[in-house]
């Protein structure tokens, strides 16, 4: 097959209007064979209209599609056989069990695995015979993952699958998405969680109003913006004492940036820069009441591109 | 790990099969579609059921009045003065007050808009002619006919029966897909490559054989336990129950094509049902309406649906001499799967 060579998804101006807004505003991706492709941004980026234009729900105004080198257009039967997909918030009947909605699903593939062979898969031996409506979160959003794998897909789409979660059944889902990864599935995933992003993507797009304004690996996001951590201090009723400028002008600091109380400053180096900060805090008589530091993350990215927080309520 | 079909099974029997478990394990659906319909029938029967021919209460201001008029045997004639018998008439106790008056006649007091009013004056008035000494001039003798099918019960079964396939057909489909359209699994079934036809054959598929069972549920009841007549044969109401049903599972569909939520489908359901429930004579004859509502109400589906299954049921007519009643099911089965196809969002 000589498609192999070519992306997975080949995606090229795509954009969708609706009626006072533009959810996608001219977008290009490629999505390579294999990997795990992540779609990172806030709530409202275009993320999931993206997604739902590639998994043949929307259609585009504009713009260009090419999936496993097929066209929604010229052979949407083939297409659905080979996509497995996970909608966002998909509720699935509650009456019937794991075995009998993961058998209906598994009747509209021509080939796949066997019905127990995916309900292995995701774990949930034990719950085979239980009613969807008794299943917690994480055990739904599991059967919703086996009902897109059924048909052995070539190209697998999550949209948002850990939203809501708790943490646990998070990390759960993280490790399967992981194992189907290792299986060397094509996968790509939305997410508002940058720590999602960053544990399961080989690459990332970050979205912001129906755009694409970053792409990478996590790592080459990471690095591009030239930062390597991330401090953040408060200083007791000292917040008008500092200003930005005196600290951007501290020996390794790139940025900074105060928010709610809290100034936040991007660092190259952690260890010239924090013993800098501490002298400027004591020469102005600020006691020290927090410091935190991180490795720069997506979201300090984001940040950084924007302005704005992934998860502005 | 690839693994050939078969294991699964055909898609449309798995979507069958959804749909019969979806039925099955709500209970309150199960209760509705076939013990309801029987309850309502064993309840009507039994207070509607036939008794002796009624002898009428009626009144009388003297003791020689009453033993005249108590020569009739349909009537029980007491005597009351007559302020006591004013009370009576006006409270309904007595269908009919029969007074002296001092030139040797009879008054009678009654309703003329109540039908026992007017018997017992019919009655009074021959127990008088009798009394006084006169023969019939003509002679004549009563032969007495108990039909079956002309009693209240066999007018009201084939009105549940068409209640019942109204009901379970509009519901049936239209409430599942308006639920499945909420919860966005329409949206999760199009992704897939189930084919959109089966979905529909699925509820076709189920709605007959939920018919059959539901049918023969409340009719098996209706001729054991009532002795309701059923005089066409078994495959011609077989045939109206079909088509009837098929025409409201069309009407249901067109309900659900487009609606999102379910309190909206139960407004819109209930909208296009309550007209039905009220005018296609279900408990009474729809002929009672002025006739300047006929053409409307002889348009409604439900009274197609009635007038059908009496016609099959009570008289035993053929299906050809019914053609106009099933014309108006069927044109209300092909218009509503039409637009219903047109305005159909799976989103």
């Amino acid at each position: 097959m000589g498609e192999t060579s070519r992306p997975a998804l080949c995606v090229r101006g795509l954009r969708k209007v609706y009626e006072d807004v533009v959810a996608v505003d001219g977008i290009d991706l490629d999505v390579y064979r294999g990997e795990c492709f992540g779609l990172l941004g806030p709530n409202g980026a275009g993320k999931t209209t993206t997604i739902e234009i590639c998994e043949g729900l929307l259609s585009p105004n504009a713009g260009s599609l090419e999936i496993l080198g097929l066209t929604w257009a010229h052979d949407a039967a083939e297409l659905r056989q080979r996509l497995g997909v996970q909608l966002q918030e998909t509720q699935l009947a509650e009456k019937q069990t794991v075995a009998e909605t993961i058998r209906l699903f598994r009747s509209f593939y021509r080939t796949g695995p066997s019905p127990d062979e995916v309900i292995a898969m995701v774990q949930l031996e034990e719950k085979r015979n239980a009613r969807v409506g008794k299943l917690s979160g994480g055990q739904r959003q599991r059967l919703a993952m086996a009902c897109a794998l059924v048909g052995d897909p070539d190209l697998l789409f999550l949209d948002e699958p850990t939203t809501g979660l708790d943490p646990q059944a998070r990390r759960q889902l993280w490790d399967l998405i992981q194992r189907f990864k290792t299986a060397g599935r094509t996968i790509i995933l939305t997410t508002h969680y940058m720590d999602e992003a960053e544990k399961l993507s080989d690459r990332v797009a970050i979205m912001d109003h129906g755009k694409i304004i970053a792409l990478g690996t996590p790592r080459e996001l990471v690095a591009s913006i030239g930062v390597d951590h991330v401090v953040e201090f408060a200083s007791e009723g000292a917040a008008g004492l500092i200003d930005l400028a005196a600290l951007e002008r501290l020996d390794g600091v790139k940025r900074a940036r105060s928010e709610d109380g809290v100034l936040q400053l991007q660092v190259t180096q952690l260890h010239t820069a924090v013993p800098a900060l501490l002298a400027e805090l004591a020469r102005r008589g600020a006691p020290l009441s927090e410091l935190r530091t991180h490795s720069a993350t997506l979201e300090d990215v984001f940040v950084t591109l924007t302005g704005r927080h992934l998860r502005e309520e | 790990m690839k693994s050939n079909r078969g294991i699964a099974g055909s898609s449309l029997s798995q979507l069958t099969m959804v749909r019969y478990r979806e039925f099955w394990r709500e209970p309150e659906a199960v209760f509705w579609v076939f013990v309801f319909p029987i309850l309502l029938a064993a309840g009507l029967g039994i207070a509607f059921r036939n008794r002796p021919a009624d002898v009428l209460k009626i009144g009388a201001t003297t003791q020689q009045l009453a033993a005249a008029l108590r020569t009739e045997k349909g009537l029980s004639a007491e005597v009351l003065r007559p302020a006591e018998g004013e009370k009576a008439l006006r409270t309904g106790h007595i269908s009919l007050l029969a007074l002296d008056e001092k030139s040797g006649g009879v008054v009678y007091r009654y309703d003329d808009t109540n039908p026992d009013g007017r018997t017992a004056r019919l009655l009074a008035g021959y127990a008088m002619i009798r009394a006084s000494g006169v023969r019939d001039p003509v002679p004549s003798r009563d032969d007495l006919v108990r039909e079956t099918g002309a009693r209240y019960i066999d007018f009201l079964v084939p009105g549940l029966l068409g209640m019942n396939l109204m009901g379970s057909g509009m519901w049936g489909i239209g409430f599942s897909i308006v639920d499945a359209r909420r919860k966005k699994l329409l949206k999760r079934l199009i992704a897939s490559p189930m084919r959109r036809s089966e979905y529909l054959l699925s509820y076709l598929f189920s709605r007959l054989t939920m018919l059959l069972v539901e049918v023969a549920a409340l009719i098996g009841f209706a001729v054991l336990v009532f002795g309701v007549p059923l005089r066409a044969p078994v495959w011609e109401l077989a045939a109206v129950c079909l088509l009837s049903s098929l025409s409201f599972s069309a009407l249901g569909l067109l309900v659900a094509s487009r609606v999102q939520t379910i309190e909206a489908a139960s407004g819109l359901m209930n909208f296009v049902m309550l007209p039905m429930w009220i005018f296609s004579g279900v408990f009474f004859s729809a002929e009672r309406f002025p006739n300047a509502l006929q053409p409307f109400i002889q348009a409604l589906p439900l009274t197609a649906v009635n007038n059908s299954l009496r016609a099959t049921m009570l008289e035993g007519l053929p299906l050809y001499q019914i053609g106009g009643e099933l014309a108006i099911i069927a044109a209300w089965l092909l218009v509503s799967f039409f637009i219903a196809l047109k305005l159909f969002r799976w989103r």
